[in-house]
């Protein structure tokens, strides 16, 4: 099956290790990810802070410059997969702002027709196109005796998601399949603070320890993540939040598709492992084989 | 045409603050419930709650409302729009809020706006957001003793290949320059 891929401007260089294990891991799924030729900025929570019809235009423009022989698209970078949908919604809903969207794409020669590119975001993707049986069936390297917490934050299941908003299960069902313990706590889909870690720290902080002790004190020992920007307010700032609050928390933040990849029998070094701030080596060697993360990249 | 609550003295903010807004029509029907204030993770640091602030707009208090620092507390989780019981897309509502109070120059309480204002400026330029030029530009100007803390961070970063020095740009700059500013031509509001 072929999807158009939009990586969006985190996957380039921050979550390199998200986008290197996506394209594995869709890969060995027998999907064909086509990248958007030459895609830009979805312009975060930024632009439509400032100029709507400036921030939906430049969405648009990406979803313009999917083939015409794809109709799907995939972003795994949360605000992004929101963005392009809430656009893509945007002109469906009111087709008057569709129009004036499509007269700022003329301008640059394009245009783009509301609802012809199915929005997903990775994790759905593999959750429903793959599935229960066909994933089971591909697992070469269990995940026995690795506690994972699965965290979905907020973009990927709010405001549109195909899971349950309040109770999302996708990750979790998924981990399960895949031979892990897999950790409830409540904290799965609050809030990791955002941009807030550059304008207000302290007022991050807070949210990230309240969301790191949620999983950790359950028994989680990797949390996973959606999501670049959770990814790095979990990870980047884990150690000055554990200095902050005077907590000897310390738990690796990793990319779902990184250990989910793991679990496919992916040679791990190709799967970005050792990008992540707070290493997961300890862990992994210790749950899942002493030279995991030493093997050849493949 | 929106009827505003009987207890609105001057609805011309309201009707300012709906037109602004895809869907805003519906924040008619708040009926101050709070849900939106108890899911929002930054309600403690807001100036006001999300559900005070639409009783504010309700009751025209434009300058309380626009000079506040509540929508800048806001970093768009949706926690609040999936469980409005009325519908109200109030994260949009923000976001619209963010515009005006821009427009008017009364979004100074936060360094939120220096922070949107240079990230977009970057995407304009480049059409890819550039972490490394947006963490210098954003701290040097506005927080430059923070940039001493940042440091460390940054070079672990950097050494791990998660940052990189130099912006990346697209092809087509020129096309999407086009549509910038033919957006902008068109109006800000959508
Ligand atoms: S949740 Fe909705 S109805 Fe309740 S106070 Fe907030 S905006 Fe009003
Ligand atoms: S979207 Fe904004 S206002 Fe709503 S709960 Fe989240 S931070 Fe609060």
């Amino acid at each position: 099956m072929k999807y158009a891929y939009y990586p969006g401007c985190s996957l380039e260089y921050n979550a390199l290790a998200y986008d290197v294990s996506v394209r594995k891991v869709a890969d060995l799924l027998g999907f064909t990810l086509e990248e958007i030729d030459d895609w830009n900025c979805c312009g975060a929570t930024e632009y439509f802070s400032q100029d709507e019809l400036t921030a939906a235009s430049v969405i648009a423009r990406n979803l313009a410059l999917v083939e015409p022989d794809v109709d799907q698209l995939v972003a795994p970078c949360a605000a992004c997969y929101c963005n392009l949908i809430k656009v893509d919604r945007l002109m469906t809903n009111h087709p008057a702002t569709g129009e004036k969207i499509n007269e700022a794409l003329a301008a640059g020669n394009l245009h783009y027709q509301p609802g012809r590119v199915r929005i997903r975001h990775i994790l759905d993707m593999i959750y429903e196109d793959v599935g229960e049986a066909a994933i089971r069936q591909k697992v070469v390297r269990p995940l026995t005796g690795l506690k994972v917490a699965p965290y979905y934050g907020c973009q990927v299941v709010r405001p549109i998601t195909a899971d349950n908003t309040e109770y999302p299960t996708r990750m979790d069902e998924l981990f399960t399949w895949l031979g892990a313990e897999v950790i409830d706590y409540p904290a799965k889909t609050h809030c990791c603070g955002g941009h807030m870690t550059q304008i207000s720290e302290l007022q991050a902080f807070e949210l990230i320890r309240r969301l790191l002790h949620s999983a950790v004190s359950r028994g989680a020992n990797v949390i996973l993540c959606a999501c670049p920007m959770c990814q790095l307010n979990l990870d980047a700032y884990q150690g000055r939040v554990a200095t902050h609050f005077k907590t000897n928390l310390r738990v690796p933040i990793l990319y779902f598709t990184q250990v989910l990849g793991l679990a496919l029998g992916i040679d791990a070094p190709s799967l970005g492992f050792g990008k992540e701030i707070v290493s997961a080596e300890p862990v992994l060697e210790a749950t899942l084989g002493t030279t995991l993360l030493q093997s050849a990249p493949s | 045409m929106i009827n505003p609550p009987a207890t609105v003295r001057d609805a011309s903010f309201l009707h300012e603050v709906i037109s602004e807004t895809p869907g805003g029509e519906r924040i008619v029907h708040c009926m101050q419930c709070g849900s939106c204030a108890g899911s929002c993770p930054n309600g403690p640091d807001m100036d006001h709650t999300p559900r005070v602030l639409f009783a504010l707009i309700a009751a025209g208090q434009r300058k309380k409302v626009l000079s506040s620092n509540t929508m800048w507390c806001c970093v768009s989780c949706y926690a609040c729009t999936s469980r409005c019981p009325q519908n109200i897309p109030v994260t949009d509502i923000m976001y619209a809020l963010k515009r005006i109070s821009l427009r008017e120059g009364m979004a100074n309480t936060t360094d939120a706006p220096a922070l949107a204002q240079t990230f977009t400026g970057l995407l304009d330029r480049y059409g890819r957001s550039f972490e490394f030029g947006l963490a210098s530009r954003y701290y040097l100007f506005n927080k430059p003793l923070s940039m001493l803390r940042m440091g460390p961070l940054g070079l672990r970063m950097f050494t791990r290949g998660r940052m990189s020095l130099r912006p990346s740009k697209i092809r087509q700059l020129d096309q999407l320059q086009a549509i910038i500013e033919k957006a902008r031509q068109l109006g800000g509001t959508a």
